[in-house]
């Protein structure tokens, strides 16, 4: 576990569940092996979510070893190939092969989602920080601004920032970061607040520390755990909103080989006559988000004990 | 109490008014100018016309002027005109409104009837078979995109059915138009229903912990009772505000669903304003989602204050 987050208290009634249940099972409190082992079997959803999305992390980073087809290669004489064969998941309408299409997808899908999460959360924690930590004025008026940005439904700012900046993967990243703000910016401001009026935080003050070291020092580290929760689910959104985005013509562009693009391509033309065409796209993305999900659900349980459902 | 309606009330226009800023500013910032793409687009060239056309666009003025003329017109209820079809934007905005209204609801009603029962269930038996299968379920509900659900969903309906259900505004048979409207609603409910699901399962399982639900048990009250009368009724308070905020996600549903089952509504209108640049339509457009997100969240907390005794607005 990492140092901040068993700083933070909130790991603290973890370890003891923990400490009690390994030393009921007689096992070494002190091997990893074992806390990895009974962490498996207490969250085996967790575990399968962890799993899925390792297997896409892996594909995306060896997608050139795993395939053998170029995804952006165009072959006219085998479009609309029945998935089998040379090519598992069958070939589109330019007789591309969709596994090799689907495997660099990943890439794609991976990179927009955990740059526009990490992006995201950067801006949400600069922002919640510096609200909470400083009140006043600046607090109310970030708060206001907050309020517009989460009045628009997610998809409908991402669409409309997207179409102003042009379609690019660094757009779609930063049309898809703009609306994820607010919420991480909440939660750690929240945090802030509560933090504030902390006895350790008085003490830092008596001891002369400065305002800025304290908020990035003290208060900071102990809103991790919200935050991994947090953007875990920012995550999963930010994967289908890049997929909704791509299907709808705004977001990645062509040739790149991005799942939602795929969908929208040949998807209502060939659905009757080639339906892996719509089979293996959709079933990459809901594959990768289920993954998150379950992995999400798994770390809210275990970082954040007052909201086990 | 009025105190706290005349607050909420300020809050809301100040939200929209932030809104209507970052919309007007994101939109001037597509590259390249409108009257270079109608112009690129008929293949017209003289340059006095081209001048006469920005004119009356009222795109030769400055920004914050542009954005002076939208907001007066949108005070005294002129939208503008449509770039793409030159009607006013009003004429193309009304007549939509019911289609994408209807699709809404129905999924919203769908939503509700699907994810309260199965998260009751879910609860009252908690950590069983079922309780697992409802959980993996609305797991897999929150991870489909919608758009694909639809597209599945197309597919099936036409192995089965050898036809398409495909929007048309005078459907043959009451059968057909009840489908019209049933296909698409479906999957856009799935996903909030999922949300709900999952909502109404803890909000039971706190519920069912309170002492009330054990004195109403220990008085001989039937599971039956005690579950829906007096858990439930206590579990919805929280449901009821994630229905109000389910409204934003439920537009992004809607979005791409218009746009796979080709319903002519507001959503996927959006969206063709958006590709071709028809700023008016997309400004007012935005503006309505934007009003009618806010105007949704206010009446949840006036519900919830209604509807839970213990909470007093601006107390």
């Amino acid at each position: 576990m990492p140092r901040s987050i068993r700083a933070s208290g909130w790991g603290h009634s973890m370890a003891e569940t923990y400490g009690r249940e390994l030393r009921r099972a007689g096992a070494d409190a002190n091997s990893p092996v074992r806390r990895l082992v009974l962490l498996l079997r207490r969250y085996p959803l967790g575990a399968a979510g962890a799993f899925i999305l390792t297997v896409f992390v892996l594909a995306a980073i060896f997608a050139d070893a795993i395939t053998w087809l170029d995804p952006l290669r165009t072959n006219a004489p085998e479009k609309l190939m029945v998935p089998g064969g040379k090519h598992w998941f069958g070939s589109d309408v330019m007789g591309r092969d969709i596994y090799s299409r689907i495997v660099f997808g990943a890439r794609i899908s991976l990179a927009v989602s955990l740059g526009a999460t990490t992006l995201g959360s950067v801006l949400g924690v600069a922002v919640g920080l510096a609200s909470g930590y400083l009140g006043g004025t600046f607090d109310l008026c970030v708060q206001r601004v907050m309020d517009v940005l989460q009045a628009l439904p997610l998809l409908v700012l991402a669409l409309v920032t997207s179409a102003a900046l042009g379609p690019s993967l660094t757009n779609t990243v930063i049309a898809i970061a703009i609306p994820m703000i607010p919420a991480s910016a909440r939660v750690i401001r929240s945090n802030t607040l509560a933090l504030r009026e902390a006895a350790f935080i008085e003490a830092a003050q008596v001891q002369g520390m400065s305002e800025w070291r304290i908020a990035i020092r003290h208060i900071l580290p102990n809103t991790v755990a919200p935050l991994i929760v947090l953007a875990t689910a920012q995550l999963g959104s930010a994967i289908l909103t890049e997929a909704s985005l791509s299907f709808l013509g705004l977001g990645i562009p062509e040739p790149a080989p991005s799942w939602g693009r795929m969908l929208s391509e040949s998807a209502a033309e060939y659905m009757r006559t080639a339906p892996w065409l719509v089979i293996f796209p959709g079933a990459a993305i809901s594959l990768m988000v289920f993954g998150t999900n379950l992995l999400g659900d798994a770390l809210r349980d275990i970082l954040d004990p007052r909201q086990r459902g | 109490m009025s105190g706290y309606l005349l607050r909420r009330v300020g809050l809301m226009l100040l939200t929209l008014f932030g809104i209507s800023i970052i919309i007007f500013v994101l939109l001037r910032l597509v590259p390249g100018n409108m009257v270079d793409i109608l112009f690129d687009s008929a293949g017209m060239v003289d340059p006095a016309e081209k001048t006469r056309i920005a004119a009356e666009l009222g795109l030769d003025k400055s920004i914050p002027e542009q954005y002076l003329v939208w907001m007066n017109g949108l005070v005294h209820g002129d939208l503008g005109y449509s770039y793409v079809s030159e009607k006013p934007t009003i004429e193309e905005i009304l007549p939509r409104i019911p289609v994408t209204g209807r699709l809404a609801l129905s999924a919203i009603g769908f939503a509700v009837l699907l994810g309260v029962p199965f998260g009751v269930i879910s609860a009252v038996r908690q950590n069983s078979g079922v309780d697992y299968g409802l959980r993996v379920l609305s797991l897999a509900g929150l991870s489909i995109p919608s758009f694909w659900l639809g597209l599945m969903v197309l597919m099936a309906f036409s192995a089965l059915t050898g036809r398409l259900p495909v929007y048309t505004e005078a459907p043959a048979t009451v059968l057909d138009a009840v489908l019209l409207v049933a296909v698409p609603a479906m999957t856009v409910g799935f996903r909030s229903s999922a949300l709900i699901m999952r909502l109404t399962r803890s909000a039971m399982l706190e519920v069912l912990r309170q002492d009330y639900v054990r004195t109403a048990r220990a008085k001989g009250a039937g599971a039956g009772r005690v579950n829906f009368h007096h858990a439930l009724r206590n579990a919805l308070l929280p449901v009821i505000t994630v229905i109000g905020l389910e409204t934003a996600f439920l537009i992004g549903g809607l979005i791409v669903t218009e746009t796979v089952f080709n319903i002519p509504g507001l959503a996927r209108f959006l969206v063709e304003s958006i590709r071709n640049r028809d700023y008016p339509i997309v400004q007012n457009l935005v503006m309505l989602t934007a009003f009618i997100v806010v105007s949704i969240n206010f009446a949840v907390d006036l519900l919830y204050a209604a509807l839970d005794p213990r909470i007093r607005l601006g107390a």
